[in-house]
């Protein structure tokens, strides 16, 4: 039996799709089977982020609604030789095509086959929200330094204790400009995981990267030495149960301290 | 005339007293009142005269109590201060148990969430910013206050607000409002503060200590120690 794991936010444009794309990748990176499903209906980009658009034939909804058998609506992602799948999200129905008990038959369903499915949820707390967690077991909150964010987060949160099929939340903290975060512009990472209560599954560095390969349908994870993609591993790692050290996200070359070595180099 | 009578009528140095014998029919009662009242406002001269009613062992119905009032109202120069009883039902009970009562709670109050108790509140947790926590009397939180709190707040002035770290966006009491100054505060001299009404209405923040001398009447200790 698998576990099914639900990104959430609450704030949109935190993360959530590229956390879940890189965490499904991660995991199948360390060998085990991982389904990724995409509840954003209507709104669906995981398979963008995952560079399988042009191979969905079938949907959730499809699933859902009888129209297709499961096995034909997952669309297998080669790179990794069946470890990973994806069911994609329907592109033309309603938000409200799918009733939670619905999906929580369906998300059943897949743990039967899957070691992991990573439930990539909508922003907000209507029915894509409900439809998302309904069938987890387990709970990983992203949000970035910002405060509206953070307080988002907070608000999900608060909604995901009072669903009693789901373990408490773990956070990830992502789109971290250490220097902004040295300056106190933003919240530190210390300050937002006793703000939010939770245990702190990762943090990922803002890196460009990230969006090239986005943009790629290649993702970043998949790059043995970015620096986001070290953070999604180490992210997999500890989902696994191994302990990882937090990562030293390095400080941009605008410190104080490049400024006095520059003084210096110039006398 | 032997008969037993069912009121009594007593004057004070505030007004009068009126004793209403608890063994005899509503119907019986509200008749003899009548009969009573008529009678002595022929003596009374034209000042107004207060009234205080005790109904001994008998329990009126709100619309009795009111039909009583209005008995004695009726009598030009009287005022009824209030209707005393030596029972109550046992709903009324329990709502005052619970104004009474101290409810404590372990928890963070998040975003969205409010947290509403008749009585005081005990919170061991944070109330985080667009969280709100609401009391009949007083709060008291063993934690960071950043949400909203508000105190006494079916109408008691005297309720307070306590925190460990006094960070609030709003403080609420009875029905007046205070918010977090615009500027940023320093951050460290925050901790242990309380929050009371003063005479002209205005919600105070002060060290915790300042209690023992606003609002003495916190303590329900009996005795002393
Ligand atoms: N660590 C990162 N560094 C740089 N860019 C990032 C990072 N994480 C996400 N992004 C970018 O932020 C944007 C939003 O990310 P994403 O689509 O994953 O958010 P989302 O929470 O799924 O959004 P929505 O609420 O719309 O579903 C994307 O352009 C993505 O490439
Ligand atoms: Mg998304």
């Amino acid at each position: 039996m698998g576990e099914a794991i639900v990104i959430t936010s609450g704030k949109g444009g935190v993360g959530k799709t590229t956390t879940s794309a890189n965490i499904g990748t991660a995991l199948a990176l360390q060998g085990k089977r991982v389904c990724l499903v995409d509840t954003d209906i209507g709104l669906r980009n995981l398979d963008v982020v995952m560079g399988l658009e042009n191979r969905i034939i079938y949907d959730l909804v499809d699933v859902v609604k009888g129209r297709c058998k499961m096995q034909q609506a997952l669309v297998k992602d080669k790179r990794f030789d069946d470890l990973l799948y994806l069911l994609p999200a329907a592109q033309t129905s309603d938000k409200n095509a799918v009733d939670p008990e619905e999906m929580k038959i369906l998300i059943d369903d897949l743990k039967q086959d899957f070691d992991y499915i990573i439930i990539d949820c909508p922003a907000g707390i209507e029915q894509g929200y409900r439809n998302a967690v309904s069938g987890a077991t387990k709970a990983i909150v992203v949000t970035t330094p910002e405060a509206t964010a953070v307080r988002d987060a907070d608000r999900i949160i608060g909604l995901l204790e009072q669903e009693d099929h789901i373990e408490r939340p773990r956070l990830v903290i992502n789109r971290i400009r250490p220097q902004l975060m040295k300056n106190r512009d933003t919240m530190d990472i210390d300050d937002i995981t006793r703000h939010l209560d939770l245990e702190l599954l990762g943090i990922v560095a803002d890196d460009d990267q990230v969006i090239r390969a986005t943009n790629q349908g290649e993702p970043i994870a998949m790059d043995p030495n970015n620096i986001a993609s070290i953070a999604y591993r180490n992210i997999a790692r500890r989902i696994l149960g191994e302990s990882v050290p937090l990562q030293q996200l390095q400080e941009e070359n605008t410190g104080v301290f490049t400024k006095i070595k520059n003084f210096f180099k110039v006398k | 005339m032997n008969k037993r009578q069912n009121v009594t009528m007593k004057g004070t140095k505030d007004g009068i007293t009126l004793h209403l014998d608890d063994a005899c029919s509503y119907e019986e009662l509200k008749k003899e009142l009548n009969h009573k009242l008529i009678e002595s406002s022929k003596s009374q001269e034209d000042k107004l005269i207060s009234v205080l009613v005790h109904t001994g062992n008998r329990y009126l119905t709100s619309s009795q109590e009111e039909e009583i009032k209005e008995l004695i109202r009726q009598k030009k120069n009287l005022v009824v201060e209030s209707v005393l009883s030596n029972v109550l039902t046992k709903d009324e009970a329990e709502k005052q148990k619970q104004a009474n009562e101290i409810v404590s709670i372990t928890k963070i109050v998040r975003s969205g969430q409010v947290i509403e108790v008749p009585g005081d509140l005990l919170l061991i947790g944070d109330v985080n910013p667009g969280g709100t926590v609401r009391a009949g009397g007083n709060i008291f939180i063993m934690g960071e206050l950043k949400g909203i709190a508000h105190a006494g707040y079916y109408g008691n002035q005297e309720a307070v607000i306590s925190a460990s770290i006094m960070k609030p966006t709003q403080l609420r009491i009875c029905d007046s409002i205070t918010r977090a100054p615009d500027e940023k505060q320093d951050e460290n001299s925050r901790e242990m503060e309380c929050a009371y009404m003063n005479e002209e209405q205005q919600i105070i923040i002060d060290r915790l200590q300042v209690l023992v001398h606003v609002r003495p009447n916190i303590s329900n200790l009996q005795g002393g120690f």
